[in-house]
């Protein structure tokens, strides 16, 4: 089922939760609703699961507006971050309830409700946990039994609230695959909140990076991570170092030195320089960025160091090979690969 | 907690477990001669006084038909009070947690007043406000009903004391039930009727069970309200420690820690009950985790 928001507006009290947000969600997708906390994320997870109503705008299921519906009429299977099991039911119970408070004439039979929990705790990979309750499960068994529990009731759209937020490195990354690998299988559209970049990144078919009840940019990781469209999103996704700039003469000056960058169509004027630390090549020439190395660390197969560039007390980050002999003082000259222009502040 | 006992050599069984916290002895040691002194040591007394009678006085004493009447009226408008309270205290929970109203602060402070008032003032309030030209009183007495001087006089005034109790143990975990599971149950297309009967109301019941055992408790033992609103008719409105007050009264001092054992044997028999019962619906919903 295809999912779109339009113009939503939410206020809390006087505070603006979410401006006017519209997005387009693709049935089958897996999309990712990325963020700082009080970007809005949260808020716009809940008004798609009719937890909490717009203040202006509309949300659409399909080509029904879901606006008016009721959260129990939505059909949707909702995972919240610390598993909201009911911890006086077993496991079976659990994940059986959503089938067996439907009415009368659309609840299947009770075979059938103990068969389709048995499969699904099956997919979820707890079979013979059945009997147990929450309270003798781990975390990540309990996300999992949450999870079989939003599937029972076979959902329009699976809404996530940051699934592996309460849930220790390791479980997180393993759930992770294993979420992947359950969203191929059944093909539910899926949207989930994350502030983990990382899990984004490597889960999702499509990111929406948000930022103060906006959304800032929506894409493929590759695409967001390859061309962030605002300072924000190069900041907040992945790595990035920032140096203010000159434009002139079609070329970049930093410190009344041309750093050997063309400046493309960007304006004459203050501009902002984004570049990746480890997207960059160590030059020999004159045109270039040049810095003295100000701290030096090993992280895992490469060393970052920190450079201060000209005299105005601008630092960046590079990445070089472990190896590299670079100790404190010495004069590094390097060149983005790849980079990025942002009209100053 | 298992693997630690399995690899540990085999000790034998120690009363002291090592821990951290110090003071284990002490704390024990005080312990037990507190509670020796305040409750075991009377409640001893109470036994070995009545048990002066012998298995057969004690017996024909206990089935005295006018004991027994009391002890009926006292456990029957308890456990009715009990019951009413668990039903509106509840309600009351309920709305003091869920909803914000002006004068909700007030109102909250207001649910205490029983506990500290003399029971006596209660009971006169009451008494004034139920008899058949009170207040409220007045307003049943052409159906014919009477309140103050019949036994729904007196499950009105356990109500009352009782109240407090039932409140104050279900407002906490009220608090705590997560918003998220109501959340959770709506989504998976429970409507409010079904959430509250299969999540919120299961949760609570430890709460509630806790709640009725505490005010049926100090119903079974109050006096001083019921007496005035009584009427005290022997084996209509006469409640047994009324009846043990009146045995003190004419020197027959075994036959009051007769009617006292037999009330502290129920009453212990019925707490020990709820108390098992929570204690297996503790073990399963895992409380405090």
């Amino acid at each position: 089922m295809e999912v779109r928001v339009q113009n939503v507006r939410k206020e809390f009290d006087r505070f603006q939760a979410l401006h006017d947000v519209s997005l387009d969600i693709r049935s089958g997708e897996l999309i990712a609703l990325l963020g700082p906390s009080g970007s809005g994320k949260t808020t716009l997870l809940r008004l798609i699961a009719g937890l909490e109503t717009p203040t202006a705008g509309k949300v659409f299921f399909g080509d029904t507006d879901a606006s008016e519906k009721t959260v129990q009429e939505r059909n949707i299977g909702f995972v919240f971050q610390h598993y909201a099991l009911f911890r006086h039911m077993t496991i079976l119970e659990n994940i059986s309830f959503g089938l067996k408070v439907r009415p009368r004439s659309s609840r299947p039979p009770a075979g059938e409700i103990r068969r389709r929990a048995m499969e699904l705790l099956d997919l979820v990979q707890l079979s013979g946990l059945e009997k147990r309750y929450p309270n003798q499960l781990s975390g990540g068994q309990r996300q999992r039994v949450a999870l079989a529990r939003a599937l029972a009731i076979e959902p329009a759209v699976l809404l996530l609230d940051e699934p592996f937020g309460a849930l220790d490195a390791q479980v997180r990354r393993e759930l992770r695959k294993w979420l992947r690998e359950i969203h191929d299988r059944t093909g539910h559209t899926t949207v989930f909140v994350t502030h983990d970049q990382e899990e984004a990144l490597e889960l999702s078919d499509r990111l929406c990076v948000m930022s103060q009840g906006k959304i800032e940019q929506v894409g493929t990781p590759d695409s967001v991570y390859d061309h962030p469209t605002s300072p924000f999103v190069f900041g907040f996704i992945g790595e990035s170092s920032e140096l203010p700039v000159t434009v002139e003469n079609n070329e970049l000056w930093v410190g009344g030195r041309a750093i050997g960058i063309p400046a493309g169509d960007a304006q004459p004027g203050e501009a902002r320089l984004f570049f990746r630390p480890h997207d960059i090549e160590l030059v020999e020439a004159d045109a270039s960025l040049a810095g003295v190395v100000s701290t030096s660390r090993r992280v895992g197969g490469t060393r970052r160091v920190e450079l201060e560039i000209g005299g105005g007390g601008h630092h960046v980050e590079v990445d070089l090979p472990f190896d590299h002999p670079a100790g404190e003082k010495t004069r590094l000259a390097f060149r983005p690969r790849r980079w990025k222009l942002f009209p100053a502040k | 907690m298992s693997a630690v006992v399995s690899t540990a050599p085999r000790r034998a069984w120690s009363f002291r477990q090592p821990s951290v916290i110090p003071g284990f002895g002490l704390t024990l040691g005080f312990t037990l001669t507190y509670f020796s002194l305040i409750i075991l040591i009377p409640l001893i007394a109470l036994a070995v006084r009545s048990a002066g009678l012998g298995p057969e006085g004690f017996w024909k004493a206990a089935t005295d038909a006018r004991v027994l009447g009391s002890l009926r009226v006292s456990f029957v408008t308890a456990l009715m009070a009990a019951g009413v309270n668990v039903v509106f205290g509840t309600l009351i929970a309920w709305v003091l947690v869920r909803y914000r109203f002006p004068g909700r602060r007030i109102f909250d402070a207001i649910i205490d007043l029983p506990f500290a008032l003399p029971t006596a003032v209660a009971g006169i309030a009451l008494t004034a406000i139920y008899a058949p030209n009170g207040t409220v009183g007045v307003l049943f007495a052409p159906l014919g009903w009477r309140i103050a001087y019949t036994p729904a006089g007196i499950v009105i005034a356990m109500i009352f004391i009782g109240l407090p109790f039932v409140v104050r143990t279900i407002q906490p975990i009220l608090e705590e039930v997560s918003h998220e599971v109501e959340e959770a149950s709506a989504t998976l297309g429970a409507n409010r009727f079904q959430t509250i009967t299969h999540v919120i109301f299961p949760s609570l019941m430890p709460a509630i069970l806790t709640g009725f055992a505490l005010a049926f408790a100090r119903a079974v033992g109050e006096y001083g309200s019921i007496i005035f609103i009584a009427g005290n008719i022997p084996f209509v409105s006469e409640i047994a420690p009324l009846l043990i007050y009146i045995r003190l009264q004419e020197y027959n001092y075994v036959g009051a820690t007769v009617i006292a054992t037999v009330m502290l044997m129920i009453s212990f028999a019925l707490l020990f009950a709820i108390n098992l019962i929570q204690a297996w619906s503790r073990r399963r919903y895992g409380y405090g985790n």
